[in-house]
């Protein structure tokens, strides 16, 4: 074991969390607007709506999340279910 | 004979063997190596078919080399060079030869020609990767290494019996396109997609690899499941069933993935996911699919093998894996942690990063064809990935909850080795040019557009924002010990249950025949006993006199009835 050094690491501090959070929703919008300046080069029809790509990635991950802990309600068992 | 020893197969095999009676000091040097010959080797054979044997009227073909088993083979050893490195401080020899003859015996298979010497192959890449699991020495690895032992080898059963159909059929055992219309494409495409870990066939897979040995879970997640990628690219290219069989790999497995505990189970999940689109590649089947497979299995390797050993390595350190012991590893394992994040940037294809050059192959292909319903199921998946390889397993090890573990970094070989996979999974994405160059076929295609980039960042970023969101609510599934069950509950448990039972009625059946059985053969035994023992009638030693009394009546009676007949 190594002795604890006090090095005041940046991200111990709660403030600088939020500005990773806030500097990634400054990314998100940058990405979404950026839909207005560029021609799409698309497969599918749907692919054109405004915003596809992140709306959809978004609901996604909502979908598997929150799925997921559904999942958990049925599946999950004590961890030596099978010993 | 002696060329034999320029088959890279044959160069890792016997490696390995060489590595189990060498002391550790030259073994160090030998380890390292044996993967460069057999990449030199590979490198310097010319295309075409070498080795070709006839055996009892059939033609053995033992390495055949083109484009398509070329790139594979060629991963093959590049990684087994990366896992040595990894293995470098492991004592275990047995562990380090069963690393070295699996290899070998993955890249045989990917180069044979045939269906005989694949299952040979097939076979042994069984045998010498159960070893990996039991090195453990666990009894939970011991009960996982038998299970995943007895899939395999049913796996190579069905290849068996399939090639052996096949050969009657055709007369011919050339490993080439087979196709599922004959019985025999059949089994082999079962034989296959066991070892690929297809739904429903897939559980050996997270199964096993969790409980597997730090070095022998990286050298797992390599070879087996790309050996099957493979066979399926070479046997059933274009066989529409393997688009929905893919496209349901890359959904499933995600929900298990963000609720598991365990990361290395995490990770097996988050291979078969991949492996998803591999397969989904495989039955596309146009040159630009085949393309996406290879190429999204040269990179897959990469960086999973990547996260597989950056996990390892916390095991190594730490000594548990579980999401909910761990947090807060930055400040103890820096460095494991900036080549954890360039893994999992890897597998989240991130733009500069190989899955981003490597799987966009296969969503083009996808969508070129007019698959849009799998293209979303892809996509809908991609967001997937991000959430369980690209955020939670760096997030809930090296940051999340500070858990307090304080520990050394990891040892310098096995820096080394997830440094060099990292550069590697870097220069893919930047140069996506050196390796659509080894490819199998001609590659038409450009990965950085800005719709490409833009597109793709907006998917992932905005599913890292929904991250956020929720775990800042906190509505993320929290990180508890817990099991959860998946189909293997089916023959570990009803399964079990009902071969327990049937076993107790043989059992009964057993012993009620035997006391019948017994019960016969005591009664004949006590009647022989009764006129053959030494009180037996028939057994009795006849007096002379009576002898001649009896011989006299038989004559009496037979003057008796010449007389009255």
């Amino acid at each position: 074991m190594m002795p604890e050094k006090n090095h005041g690491y940046w991200l111990d501090r709660p403030g600088n969390i939020n500005i990773i959070v806030y500097v990634l929703y400054a990314i998100c919008a940058l990405l979404l607007s950026l839909d207005l300046f560029y021609h799409k080069h698309a497969f599918f029809s749907f692919e054109h709506w405004f915003g596809f790509y992140a709306w959809f990635g978004f609901l996604a991950y909502i979908t598997i999340v929150m799925g997921a802990k559904l999942l958990r309600k049925i599946i999950r068992r004590d961890e030596n279910y099978y010993d | 004979m002696i060329s034999m020893l320029s088959h890279p197969a044959i160069i890792s095999t016997l490696g390995g063997l060489l590595l189990s009676c060498l002391h550790s000091r030259p073994r160090k040097i030998v380890l390292l190596i044996i993967p460069v010959l057999g990449t030199c080797a590979l490198l310097v054979i010319e295309p075409g078919q070498h080795f070709q044997w006839q055996v009892f009227g059939y033609q053995l073909i033992l390495l055949r080399l083109d484009s398509l088993s070329f790139v594979f083979a060629l991963i093959f050893q590049c990684a087994l060079f990366i896992v040595a490195l990894y293995a470098w401080h492991e004592e275990d020899r047995l562990q380090l030869a069963s690393i070295f003859i699996y290899a070998g015996a993955a890249t045989g298979a990917v180069l044979a020609g045939d269906l005989i010497t694949l299952f040979v192959f097939w076979e042994l890449t069984a045998i010498a990767s159960a070893v990996l699991i039991w090195a453990n020495k666990t009894a939970r690895a011991a009960r996982a290494g038998q299970r995943y032992f007895i899939m395999h080898v049913s796996s190579g059963l069905f290849l068996l019996a399939g090639s052996i159909l096949h050969f009657q059929q055709t007369g011919s055992v050339a490993f080439d396109h087979l196709g599922t219309d004959t019985l025999a494409g059949g089994l082999i495409f079962i034989a296959f997609g066991i070892k690929c870990a297809f739904p429903l066939l897939h559980n050996w897979l997270q199964d096993a690899y969790p409980e597997a040995s730090v070095v022998g879970t990286v050298a797992l997640s390599v070879y087996t499941t790309k050996l099957a990628v493979y066979a399926l690219a070479r046997a059933y290219a274009g066989t529409e069933i393997l688009i929905w069989i893919g496209a349901a790999m890359t959904v499933f497995p995600i929900f298990f993935a963000v609720i598991e505990n365990n990361l290395r189970r995490v990770l097996s999940y988050s291979l078969n996911n991949q492996l998803g689109f591999m397969v989904v590649g495989v039955g596309v089947g146009t040159h630009m699919a085949i393309n996406g497979t290879a190429a999204h299995a040269f990179a897959h390797i990469l960086y999973k093998a990547l996260l597989f050993m950056s996990m390892g390595a916390v095991l190594h350190r730490v000594g548990t894996i579980r999401a909910s012991e761990l947090g807060g590893l930055y400040k103890s394992m820096p460095w494991t942690a900036g080549f954890c994040i360039v893994g999992s940037l890897s597998i989240s294809a991130f733009p500069l990063f190989s899955g981003f050059v490597s799987k966009s192959l296969v969503l083009t292909a996808v969508a070129s064809e007019g698959y849009w319903l799998i293209w979303l199921v892809l996509l809908f998946a991609s967001a997937g990935v991000l959430d369980h390889s690209g955020i939670k397993i760096p997030f809930f090890t090296f940051f999340a909850h500070d858990s307090g573990k304080r520990c050394a970094e990891a040892p310098f070989n096995m820096l080394l080795a997830m440094g060099i996979t990292a550069a590697l999974c870097l220069a893919i994405g930047v140069y996506p040019s050196f390796l659509y160059a080894l490819l199998p076929y001609a590659v038409d295609f450009t990965p950085y557009t800005n719709t490409h980039v833009i597109t793709q960042l907006q998917l992932l970023l905005f599913s890292a924002l929904a991250f956020a969101l929720l775990y800042r609510a906190g509505l993320y599934p929290a990180e508890i010990p817990a099991l959860n069950l998946d189909f293997d509950w089916f023959y570990r448990k009803p399964g079990a249950y009902l071969a327990k039972q049937i076993a107790a009625l043989a059992a009964t059946g057993e012993k009620n025949f035997l006391s019948a059985l017994k019960k016969v053969l005591f009664v004949t035994a006590a009647r022989l006993h009764r006129h053959h023992g030494p009180q037996g009638i028939l057994a009795k030693t006849w007096l002379t006199g009576s002898m001649v009394l009896w011989v006299a009546f038989l004559l009496g009676a037979y003057l008796i009835f010449y007389y009255l007949y």
